[in-house]
């Protein structure tokens, strides 16, 4: 009888072991920082994209407007997929785009501007991926937005799709 | 011929010096570094990284003790930007204790099986 629970108490563990790693083989391995809550924006100083001069963070956001900060790259293919919405959304002058040049080369990233158009009204440089860091990205794209209280109120890791586009612009009107 | 040898050996000895590893980073980097993971890369830290997140976080960290800040700060720091998936050490908190309290219940669990075990076997 003893032996008896003892194997049903045995069998179940097992069970639930095997159950929660099941569950867990299903979970994405890859861990994307979700932004918790409400932040406000670091401030930070950085060399402007065109002029190379020092500019400070408070410097750029000082409108009482909701601004879009979108990490991009020359070289990062996604932020390609996304340009089109960042031009769509600039032209809805709802919101000011600040772009942050991560880690790139200034003729490639010029180039990549002259063909898809430059929707940002400013650009900094972030040679060495420190101020992405300060901003708590992830990589390339990245966006951020923030509302005229300049407070981060979203987070999206990855290149922007009509979805998040919608969402967007949800937020802004 | 000794001379020759000797002399050989005294500026082989000199010149292996510059065998060793250059380090850079001091012991309290070190330390930071291996205590952060690198997000992008599986199961590494920052400090076994060389991934561009990795660089750049190693950049911030310099940049953050340099400011004056503290080992627990710029734990602080990464904790609110990256959540606490960051730190190799997780706290003790309502979300871990669990995480925390395994081992002790499994060592606790272990321990009384074998003493009723040995309970048994003096009977």
């Amino acid at each position: 009888m003893k032996n008896k629970y003892f194997l049903i108490i045995i069998g179940s563990f097992f069970f639930f072991c095997f159950i929660v790693f099941f569950k867990g083989l299903k979970n994405p391995s890859i861990y994307i920082p979700e932004l918790q809550k409400e932040k406000s924006f670091p401030e930070f100083k950085a060399r402007d994209f065109y002029s190379d001069k020092k500019i400070s963070s408070v410097d750029i956001f000082n409108d009482n407007n909701f601004y879009l900060i979108n990490i991009w790259s020359s070289w990062c293919i996604p932020c390609r997929s996304e340009h089109n919405y960042l031009i769509k959304l600039k032209k809805q002058n709802l919101i000011k785009l600040v772009g942050i040049n991560y880690k790139d080369n200034f003729e490639n990233a010029k180039k990549f501007l002259d063909e898809l158009e430059n929707p940002y009204s400013k650009i900094i440089k972030d040679k060495n991926g420190t101020i992405s860091i300060e901003l708590g990205a992830y990589g390339v794209p990245e966006t951020f937005i923030i509302d005229k209280r300049k407070k981060i109120i979203k987070k999206i890791t990855g290149p922007i799709n009509e979805k998040i586009y919608n969402e967007i612009l949800l937020i802004i009107k | 011929m000794k001379l020759i040898k000797f002399l050989l050996i005294i500026f082989l000895y000199f010149f292996s010096f510059a065998l060793f590893a250059d380090e850079k980073n001091t012991a309290l980097e070190n330390k930071i570094f291996k205590n952060l993971r690198c997000i992008i890369c599986q199961g590494q830290s920052i400090y076994d990284s060389q991934s561009d997140f990795a660089e750049s976080m190693k950049l911030v960290v310099k940049q953050k003790l340099d400011l004056g800040m503290s080992e627990q700060d710029i734990y602080n720091f990464l904790k609110d930007q990256y959540g606490e998936w960051i730190l190799y050490d997780p706290e003790f908190n309502t979300k871990t204790y669990f995480l925390w309290s395994i081992p002790i219940l499994i060592f606790l669990l272990g321990g009384a099986i074998i003493l009723r075990k040995l309970a048994v076997l003096k009977k």
